[in-house]
């Protein structure tokens, strides 16, 4: 019934009021004794941030933690029904839960919908087989990663979805590409996600990131090894959530870590207070 | 699935069937429109998102594929068995007009141990609206 008003109401012309987003950075690395997660604090909604020190790492289990960019609402009670069902599936089981366990259950429900719940996610935790991080796209599909990035991309592979078919010529894909990702950088500006978009062809497929995450991914590509210490891989975390806040709109004000080992979890909050706001100078006093 | 599934093939819904007295009826037979919307033949034909069939067949495909597989891996034994409990468990109910817990059709289908968007939004047993219990169960019992 929804899809039927939303569909009445643009015929009239009019705008539906924008979902709030978290055109978000946020990522992950596994380092020698567990795993770090980082993501920074702004949700948008439209061109206006709603929330300025909004929690982007959402409690799994007492191992496991995952971050949410996307819709907020939707990683927000996407987390929360996975953990539910977590719990109760180490309740009958009678072990702590693992990382896959939580990836399964998530990217199975992810692909019930198809896509319709915008929920990107980046996954880790320990368990009883060692530190573990996932990515998962809003589509269902997943990847195991030693560091992932996520962040702002949603919109765009949607526009490339819906506007190109397969099997076109190169040469008449690239400028019908050109374009359509014109209008989809117009659209998901608006929404404070993607500022710029890479595009590279890869044997008649064509690659795209969105430049919150691809800032953050930068910076792993350069300084990530393995078998890091854990004050590295916190601060490797912190640069490339950094760079994401710097150089992409839809991301700001704080950074927040979640370093996860065997037996701990350090749920950092803010680690970095990247974007302070000025103290007044001067009381200004009108009479 | 080429196995004898009488039942199942019939029950999954590819359309919004349209009811002899439609859905948006209230009291006194006109549509209800503050209870249940503004009445479209469309939208009771076809369907107004693209996944709302799907979610609507979910439970019934999710367990024609649980029983093709087990018909694979332990033959045609295994899934009639099972099948028998259903129908078995799915008779086991209130009176109409109350809602059911069907915790041994749950138990049988594993939904026992989680939870999803069913029971979290539009919980029957939270529904402002009951049906009239003296009229239901006079149907039931053929009396009516």
């Amino acid at each position: 019934r929804n899809a039927l008003l939303e569909a009445e109401f643009t015929k009239l012309g009019h705008s539906l009021p924008a979902a709030r987003k978290t055109g978000t950075t946020i990522c992950g690395v596994v380092f020698k004794d567990g795993v770090v997660l980082g993501a920074d604090t702004r949700a948008t909604e439209g061109m206006i941030v709603a929330d300025k020190n909004c929690s982007k790492i959402h409690y799994i289990s007492p191992n496991i933690y995952c971050c949410g960019a996307g819709t907020a609402a939707d990683t927000e009670m996407t987390t929360q029904i996975i953990s539910s069902n977590l719990e109760l599936h180490a309740l009958s089981t009678g072990r702590p839960s693992r990382v896959a366990t939580a990836n399964r259950m998530l990217k199975q429900m992810l692909f019930r919908y198809q896509g319709y719940i915008g929920a990107a996610l980046v996954l880790g935790g320990v368990d009883s087989a060692g530190p573990h991080l996932y990515s998962i796209y809003p589509h269902g599909s997943t990847d195991k990663l030693p560091y992932v990035t996520m962040g702002g991309d949603a919109v765009v592979s949607e526009f490339i979805e819906e506007h190109v078919q397969l099997g076109s010529c190169s040469f008449v894909i690239v400028p019908l590409v050109v374009k359509i990702l014109w209008q989809a950088l117009e659209y998901e500006a608006a929404y404070g996600g993607t500022q710029g978009i890479w595009v590279t062809e890869l044997d008649h497929c064509l690659a795209l990131r969105g430049s919150g995450s691809l800032a953050a991914m930068a910076v792993f590509e350069d300084r990530y090894k393995q078998d890091m210490q854990e004050d590295e891989a916190k601060q490797l975390v912190r640069d490339a959530i950094a760079a994401g806040i710097f150089n992409d709109l839809g991301s700001g004000s704080n950074i927040d870590l979640c370093v996860i080992t065997k037996n701990n979890v350090d749920y950092i909050r803010p680690h970095d207070e990247a974007n302070k706001k000025g103290v007044r100078q001067v009381y200004y006093h009108v009479s | 699935m080429k196995m004898n599934t009488r039942g199942f093939r019939s029950q999954l819904k590819d359309s919004i069937p349209v009811a002899e007295l439609s859905p948006q009826a209230g009291a006194y037979g006109v549509p209800d429109t503050l209870r249940k919307g503004f009445t479209s033949v469309k939208n009771e034909l076809l369907p107004s998102h693209p996944l709302e069939l799907s979610e609507k067949n979910f439970q019934l495909s999710q367990d024609q594929m649980n029983f093709s597989t087990l018909r694979n891996i332990q033959g045609i034994h295994a899934p009639l068995k099972l099948q028998m409990e259903f129908r078995a468990t799915k008779q086991i109910q209130r009176l109409p007009f109350l809602q059911s817990s069907n915790i041994a059709l749950d138990t049988l289908r594993g939904n026992d141990e989680s939870i999803g968007f069913e029971d979290i939004l539009n919980d029957p047993a939270q529904s402002e609206v009951m049906g009239e219990p003296h009229v239901m169960v006079e149907y039931k019992l053929g009396l009516l």
